[in-house]
């Protein structure tokens, strides 16, 4: 018997009378036999409860896992440290196992949710105006291009080669298919080029697109690229790390039209990749071309305040092909990790968790150079993450730090061929002083 | 209900964090000062009880499938099992990050490797990308591997797709956002699509077409092979939305149908939550000659055993999503197929076709069913009867809320009239069954002798129904103070 299956031989027996057929094969007779399935399927299981822990726990125990190492490992995607309330109000039921909040009345815990997510997003970026997020810090900016594109009614978009080059990718495999034009931009010294930006802008660029702290970690200078955008009647794009937004200024005040970024940091768990969300968040002006769900304020018949998925001209079950994009379910839950974590962090936690980084970051690159094994990749300042060239072969140092239970930076050289032997280091507030201290002893011990 | 923002005093906080363990500098010394913050972002200041008994407050005002019964059509509402939600907790796959180098991450790998071979066991496809993040991103990479598909065989004048009219809404917008033109058929009068009509609109600009199998109407589309024939006889190529592959497991598969992509919710069929409206998880699979397109990178297996990330596809579309997918997602819906193995998710097809048609024979006596035949894992009822006696059908729907039932799917498909879009899924027992089937004959009833008491439902929620038009005509989207 299956645990998850409740209807015994005898219902079944008795349900299918109440139908009128004689078995459950009749309920299948508009399916024809060339098209069924020959045997039995190649398929693992069923296994007991037991026995599939028992497999999947040694699965995950072939990784090695951040309770066990250190990481210096960054990139895009951070250790910080996740409260662990987080956990327990996102295995509320009512929250992992509801729906998209189609049904206002059963679905205030969600809307009310997001609409607070709104305006941490806001309150964060800037902006004016959020939606209830994306799938991904990549897929946001894809989106956010799109979204350039439509309002400016132009075909082209300068995008910087500092942005993540996996959100780089995801915006070419957007753009190829809807006919936007990519034209990208190259930097120095780990920053946007504003001069080559001056010299290529024209007339057909919808969009200006940077990242801040760009992937390097770099803090590129958003108020230059936003005046010479608008001065193009372009827009600015800029795709921001959260937690750096209790530190540094919001895009939204240097003139950003658009800020999207990657929302892992604000309390979700690495996950190998996902799941991840996008946040996204843009201007009054620009607020029905936003793509996705947003949730608004009303009131019901007797005028107490409720919440309601609004806007919705622009979505895919009204609009169908005239949709500002197919989104439909976004990533609700870890936009809900987001809100508790920004919560209980509040005003001045999360300011505090930005400080750390800063002092960590800068305190691990101080000593890294004290050893005289490696030198600046770049001399642009930093928030958490920095680029550092080794004498040695980064690959060396890393499985030296790997032995030592560390997981070493990001070789850049993998998508910057240029920049031989660097390392992408990132620190967050979860490294103590001693794995710093660690760090930079296995990073120039030689054997 | 109070907002966070609300309960906010000066001075709390929920979180205690370190002191700085390492020698300072001044911010400013670090950070140019026109980088800098002036006033700090307006979160709420409150301490970890408020937070928790907010959030829990919160919880209470939704409904989720522990709750209670949840048949929203095509949305697959099934038990999520709870040992799934610990698996993907597992420090070993939620503490992984993911540029570890392939020797420290072999058991993600080697998961993402089953589970791609579990879903094209299960798809009849040749592989399967597990990188779209949700079923809509699935049908966009989908397109896209097709639209490449005909552009490397130097057809890239294939910008026509077909789109049935009882499509998913995602469909044709997924379509205008891989760059092609939309093309909609009408159904037949059985709601499955007209070979005719598909006859006369195929021709040499058709790029493929989408189709729902069984079809949004619970309808299993039999002429599936001919439907394939005359669409790849023109050259274009199938697309299935695999929204509704609950009602097939194990019974038929879209590669011998003849689909040459589909994508599936693992947020529907394989039990993985849908969290409040994601995350999901649309991976999405091909036949061999797509293979080539698929996104980058695909886990291969060496000789030696090992598994890696295979970057090197010359033909891939490139990237729709950082890293490989909703990893945590996948980790739910694995352990989900280890645990129901194949006889057992047959059985999920089985059950689900069985509760659907049960609860459709109890019910057309009481609403009008437009498609009267035996139906899949979801069938569409209309209120058309109930419309006359001035009650539509989100009356209906609301007064369901009363009876402690989240509503059906209303208003889809479009081209049913009152549409109740109704779907049990395996998970329901009989009771459950029978006490939704009282609920929505006392409605019917209802409708018959007191109608004001549905037009004004729902009367037992924490909040009535509210303005929609209000909310859209003078947008308040954050909280202001």
């Amino acid at each position: 018997m299956y645990p998850y299956l409740p209807v015994t031989s005898e219902e079944r027996r008795r349900m299918l009378e109440t139908v009128g057929v004689e078995s459950i094969e009749e309920l299948f007779v508009d399916i024809p036999s060339v098209v069924r399935c020959k045997g039995r399927l190649n398929l693992p299981g069923p296994l007991s409860e037991m026995e599939m822990v028992r497999h999947m726990k040694a699965l995950a125990g072939k990784n090695k896992n951040l309770d066990d190492y250190a990481c210096f490992l960054g990139a895009g995607a951070y250790d910080h440290y996740v409260p662990s309330i987080i956990n327990h109000i996102l295995l509320r039921q009512e929250f992992y196992t509801a729906y998209t909040p189609y049904q206002p009345e059963v679905s205030q815990g969600t809307l009310q949710a997001i609409f607070e997510y709104q305006t941490m997003i806001c309150e964060l970026t800037g902006m004016e105006v959020s939606n209830a997020s994306v799938y991904d810090g990549a897929s946001a900016l894809a989106e956010a291009v799109a979204m350039a594109c439509q309002a400016t009614r132009r075909g082209e978009v300068m995008l910087s080669r500092t942005v993540h080059p996996e959100a780089r990718e995801v915006v070419k495999t957007y753009s190829r298919f809807s006919g936007v034009s990519i034209k990208e931009l190259g930097c120095q010294n780990g920053l946007t080029g504003l001069r080559e930006a001056e010299e290529r802008i024209n007339d057909q660029i919808s969009a200006i697109v940077v990242q801040n702290p760009n992937y390097f970690g770099a803090l590129e200078d958003l108020t230059k690229f936003a005046e010479l955008a608008h001065r193009h009647k372009a827009l600015l794009i800029v795709s921001a790390d959260p937690i750096a937004l209790g530190l540094l200024k919001p895009p939204g005040e240097t003139g950003a039209d658009i800020v999207v970024g990657e929302g892992q940091t604000l309390g979700n768990s690495l996950s190998f990749g996902g799941p991840y969300f996008g946040f996204m968040a843009t201007t009054e002006k620009l607020m029905r071309r936003l793509p996705g769900r947003i949730v608004g304020q009303t009131t019901d018949s007797e005028g107490n305040r409720g919440f309601i998925l609004t806007l919705q001209a622009r979505e895919q079950h009204i609009r169908r092909e005239k949709a500002t994009s197919n989104i439909c379910s976004n990533q609700a839950l870890c936009a809900l990790a987001a809100t508790v974590y920004l919560t209980v962090l509040g005003k001045k936690g999360l300011r505090r968790v930005a400080e750390l980084c800063l002092q960590k970051a800068h305190y691990t690159y101080r000593s890294l150079l004290e050893t005289g094994k490696f030198a600046p990749t770049f001399t642009a300042p930093f928030f958490k993450e920095f680029a550092v060239t080794s004498q040695e072969d980064t690959a060396v140092v890393n499985a030296r730090l790997m032995e030592n239970k560390i997981i070493g930076g990001y070789p850049l050289d993998r998508d910057y061929p240029e920049l031989k032997n660097s390392l992408l280091v990132a620190v967050t507030e979860s490294r103590t002083r001693d794995e710093i201290d660690r760090l930079v002893k296995y990073s120039v011990i030689t054997k | 209900m109070e907002l966070i923002f609300e309960q906010s005093v000066p001075g709390r906080t929920g979180i205690s964090l370190p002191a700085i363990d390492v020698p300072e500098e001044e911010i400013e010394s670090l950070i140019p000062a026109e980088y800098l913050r002036q006033e700090p972002p307006g979160l709420p200041e409150v301490s970890e009880v408020e937070a928790a008994r907010h959030f829990t407050r919160l919880s209470r005002r939704n409904f989720g499938v522990d709750t209670g019964f949840y048949p929203l059509g095509s949305c697959t509402m099934k038990y999520n099992p709870k040992v799934n939600e610990d698996m993907a907790r597992l420090n070993g796959f939620a503490r992984i990050h993911p540029y570890q180098s392939a020797d420290t991450v072999q058991g993600c790998l080697e998961l993402l490797y089953h589970m791609d071979r579990c879903l094209s066991e299960l798809t009849g496809m040749a592989r399967v990308s597990l990188q779209p993040a949700a079923g809509a991103h699935g049908e966009l990479t989908g397109l896209m591997m097709i639209k490449a598909y005909h552009e490397n065989r130097g057809e890239g004048h294939r910008k026509k797709i077909i789109v049935p009219d009882s499509s998913h809404g995602t469909n044709p917008a997924s379509a205008q956002m891989a760059g092609l033109e939309i093309v909609e058929i009408k159904s037949g009068k059985n709601g499955r699509v007209d070979l005719e009509e598909l006859r006369k609109t195929v021709d040499g600009q058709v790029a493929g077409i989408m189709l729902t199998n069984p079809n949004t109407l619970g309808i299993f589309e039999s002429d599936i092979r001919e439907i394939a024939d005359i669409v790849h006889s023109a050259g274009g190529l199938l697309y299935n939305d695999g929204a509704n592959a609950n009602a097939i497991l194990g019974i038929s598969t879209p590669g011998d149908m003849g689909f040459d992509v589909v994508h599936l919710n693992l947020h529907k069929s394989f039990a993985a939550p849908h969290g409040g409206g994601g995350p999901g998880s649309g991976p999405v699979g091909v036949k061999e000659r797509l293979t080539p397109f698929l996104p980058k990178p695909l886990v291969e297996i060496k000789e030696d055993g090992s598994y890696y990330l295979e970057y090197n596809r010359p033909l891939s579309i490139g990237k729709v999503k950082s890293y490989y997918g909703n990893f945590g997602v996948v980790v739910k819906a694995y352990a989900y197929i280890l645990a129901m193995g194949p006889e057992g998710l047959r059985r999920v097809a089985e059950d689900a076709v069985l509760n659907a048609n049960f609860l459709m024979k109890k019910l057309k006596e009481y609403y009008d069913l437009p498609y009267d035949q035996v139906c899949k894992h979801e069938f569409v009822l209309s209120g058309a009867r109930q419309k006359e006696k001035g009650v539509n059908t989100e009356d209906i729907a609301k007064r369901l809320l009363d009876y402690g039932y989240h509503p059906p799917t209303v208003y889809f498909p479009l081209i049913v009239k009152e549409a109740l879009m109704i779907e049990p899924t395996e998970t329901e027992n009989l009771e459950t069954l029978e006490r939704f089937i009282d609920a929505m004959i006392r409605i019917a009833t209802e409708v018959e002798q007191e109608p004001e008491k549905v037009r004004l439902a729902p009367h037992t929620t924490v909040v009535g129904r509210l303005d929609a038009v209000k909310a859209a005509r003078k947008p308040a989207l954050i909280w202001k103070s």
